[in-house]
């Protein structure tokens, strides 16, 4: 039997893996169609869910669809009749689903996704590695990328209030690494449901829905001067949407007294080195940088939260920072031109005219184990392209 | 019930028709396109409730330019092989039983590319209607071959002449055990019609297999569209049935033809794109459509 919610208030938390406060954070969100097809490491996300749905504990329309690109076709089929959706997918399924990926964006739908970022073929690898997502990121779907499995919860709930602002109006995937977060058990503390319905998410209300008061058509022929201003209303959106998740996590501080922002500081004061990494891996630079610091290394973490839109703000913390080297991991290669998210920090900080060293590690690729130890010996590597362990 | 048997009898129906047009004037289709005829008919026996996907497919170059569109119906133009599925996720949304859903594809969309969400949306007893209008290939991108291309056709993937059979995809679908599936020809509106009303007023998935000639495609001058459909129908290349679980019955313009066949060729030599076919070809084709009669002869104690 499961414990009722209250119940497990009265615990004061749980000891969950991330795909369990995945499909949790859901059920508070309270989609009204769920569609998706199964694959390792998310598959757990949909077996808690239509188990959920089907105890009766949320009224909501589970599709249990032959393919992904059928599950975000039949999420897409929804929420363009003013539904509120959720999918979960990873890896191939991602990439399998990639026309409707782009489809949903460019369709100002709010599907919320949860992603188990997980390796590519060929050569079957079901471990984490963040080439699948980020090979997505040029979709114009918000990106978030999460360490804990408290987060994995919090930030799917903040990313339905993003995602639905009506102002933003683009779908939101919450990234989480494949085994290290789906398949780990951590504590989770769930906030007040009732709270959130009633105070942090509006009712769902997509304005260019199909309905019958107004019938209209959805996806017609576009000439390019229009469809050049429909990818220009996007931009609009995406760099409005950088405001709208950070008033969403102030208010989700304020209501449930965590906190987030798109990137997170972890001991940067008088920091001579910065380390930037995403998802598991930042959580484990975080004991990397408590190690270094013991040992005398004036080392600090950025978490980078969020990957779309990028935020800006790490710009402003590297410059404003002592700090002249910054080791940037990349738990994703793309081919022939480094790290992914060492191409795109270097770029901004061009633009800000701001020089630093800058260490591209490449490291965990296809769930290569990564360590606080080994972490710590990335500071001492020069400036670069440099791949772990080779 | 007499208004049945009238229709049944003549293929008409007697005061019927719906006069509101949900398919608007204007629309950019070609001269003689019998594929926006069927979906004109199909829309008028649907109904104002009802909410309409449109594949991939000619029909959603026919709507027009946005924000113009020709449907009077919400409508929802979907990606290529996910028609079905999008439906899927439609009817998710809109559950109200009086409100219909119907997918509309072409041959490609349906038989080729959308096999497989149409196959899944059928297997989870998606409560809608799936149009496959078979203009017998790519008609969009200029008439390549389909997987629904009859033997013998020139297309422009297939300079000279297709070497395959046509798919049968009525067979595949009748494998998922359907309740209810029909074929029709807009040749035969009221047919086509009834059908779609019959189709709707059951619960769960409902197949809808439209023939429509294609005056571009088929090199045939516009004019002869409807008359063809009416050879294609005559000569028993194209059977007009329908199938309600599991209880087949073959409709009156097919039950009439199958008594005295018009002979194939009168089918194929009218249309520029058999012309290359041999007269082996065609007595090969003959011999297949005999082969089919005979089938539903013996199958059915017709």
């Amino acid at each position: 039997m499961m414990t009722t919610q209250t119940e497990l208030e009265k615990d004061r938390g749980l000891f969950v893996t991330g795909c369990e406060a995945a499909a949790r954070a859901v059920l508070v969100a309270k989609p009204s169609v769920i569609a998706a097809y199964p694959i390792t490491p998310q598959t757990e996300i949909v077996e808690k869910l239509s188990r959920f749905i089907g105890e009766e504990r949320h009224d909501c329309q589970y599709i249990a669809v032959e393919s992904e690109h059928s599950a975000l076709a039949a999420c897409i089929g929804a929420s363009s009749c003013g539904a509120r959706t959720f999918t979960a997918t990873s890896s191939h399924g991602l990439l399998y689903m990639a026309e409707m990926v782009h489809w949903a964006a460019i369709g100002r739908l709010p599907i919320v996704m949860a992603n188990a970022n997980r390796a590519l073929g060929s050569g079957w690898n079901i471990w984490a590695d963040h080439l699948d997502s980020l090979s997505m990121r040029d979709s114009g779907w918000l990106q978030f990328y999460t360490s804990t499995v408290q987060e994995v919860y919090d930030t799917i709930l903040i990313a339905f209030r993003a995602a639905e602002n009506e102002d933003v109006m683009l779908p939101a995937m919450v990234c989480l690494d494949g085994f290290l977060l789906t398949h780990i058990n951590q504590p989770l503390h769930l906030i007040d449901e009732k709270r959130y319905q009633e105070e942090f998410l509006d009712e769902i209300r997509i304005p260019h829905a199909l309905n019958f008061d107004a019938p209209h058509t959805l996806g017609t022929l576009v000439v390019p001067t229009d469809n050049y201003k429909i990818q220009h209303n996007r931009k609009v959106s995406m760099d409005l949407v950088k405001d709208v998740i950070k008033d969403a996590e102030a208010e989700f501080l304020r209501l449930f007294g965590r906190e987030y922002h798109p990137v997170m500081e972890y001991r940067t004061d008088n920091a001579e080195v910065l380390i930037v990494a995403m998802g598991t891996l930042a959580k484990e630079a975080e004991d990397a940088i408590d190690m270094l610091r013991f040992r005398g290394v004036k080392a600090g973490l950025l978490q980078l939260r969020q990957f779309r839109p990028f935020p800006d703000e790490i710009v402003d913390i590297i410059s404003g920072s002592k700090a002249e080297k910054v080791v940037i991991i990349d738990r994703d290669y793309s081919g022939g031109c480094g790290g992914i998210i060492a191409q795109e920090i270097k770029a901004r900080l061009y633009d800000a005219g701001v020089m630093r060293e800058i260490v591209n590690v490449i490291a965990g690729l296809g769930g290569q184990d990564i360590t606080a130890e080994d972490i710590t010996k990335m500071v001492e590597i020069e400036g670069g392209e440099f791949w772990w362990g080779i | 019930m007499i208004a049945r048997e009238v229709e049944d009898r003549y293929g008409f129906g007697t005061n019927t028709v719906n006069r509101e047009e949900y398919l608007l004037k204007g629309n950019s289709s070609c001269p003689g396109c019998t594929a926006m005829l069927a979906i004109r008919h199909i829309l008028k026996a649907a109904g104002p409730d009802t909410f309409v996907l449109v594949s991939a497919c000619c029909a959603v170059v026919c709507e027009g330019i946005s924000p113009n569109t020709c449907m009077a119906l919400p409508t929802l133009d979907t990606a290529f092989a996910c028609t079905a599925a999008m439906a899927s996720g439609v009817r998710a949304a809109v559950r109200e039983r009086g409100i219909n859903v119907i997918a509309i594809a072409g041959d490609g969309g349906t038989v080729d590319i959308g096999v497989q969400a149409l196959s899944g949306a059928i297997e989870r007893n998606t409560d809608f209607l799936y149009v496959c209008y078979d203009n017998e290939a790519y008609g969009n991108t200029g008439m390549q071959r389909s997987g629904s291309t009859p033997f013998g056709a020139s297309t422009t993937t297939t300079p000279f002449g297709k070497k395959e059979d046509k798919k049968d995809i009525a067979a595949i679908i009748s494998a998922h055990n359907i309740p209810y599936m029909a074929t029709a020809c807009p040749s035969y509106p009221m047919d086509l019609q009834r059908k779609v009303k019959r189709a709707l007023s059951i619960e769960g998935p409902k197949f809808l297999h439209v023939l429509t000639p294609c005056p571009p495609g088929w090199r045939i001058s516009t004019e002869k569209a409807i008359e063809i459909g009416k050879l294609a129908v005559g000569s028993c290349s194209f059977f007009l049935y329908e199938t309600e679980n599991r209880s087949f019955s073959m409709s009156k313009p097919s039950l009439d033809a199958m008594k005295n066949p018009i002979p194939v060729k009168d089918y194929l030599r009218v249309q520029g794109r058999f012309s290359r076919m041999s007269e082996e070809d065609i007595e090969i084709t003959q011999r297949k459509v005999d082969a089919n009669i005979a089938y539903y002869r013996e199958a059915f104690g017709l």
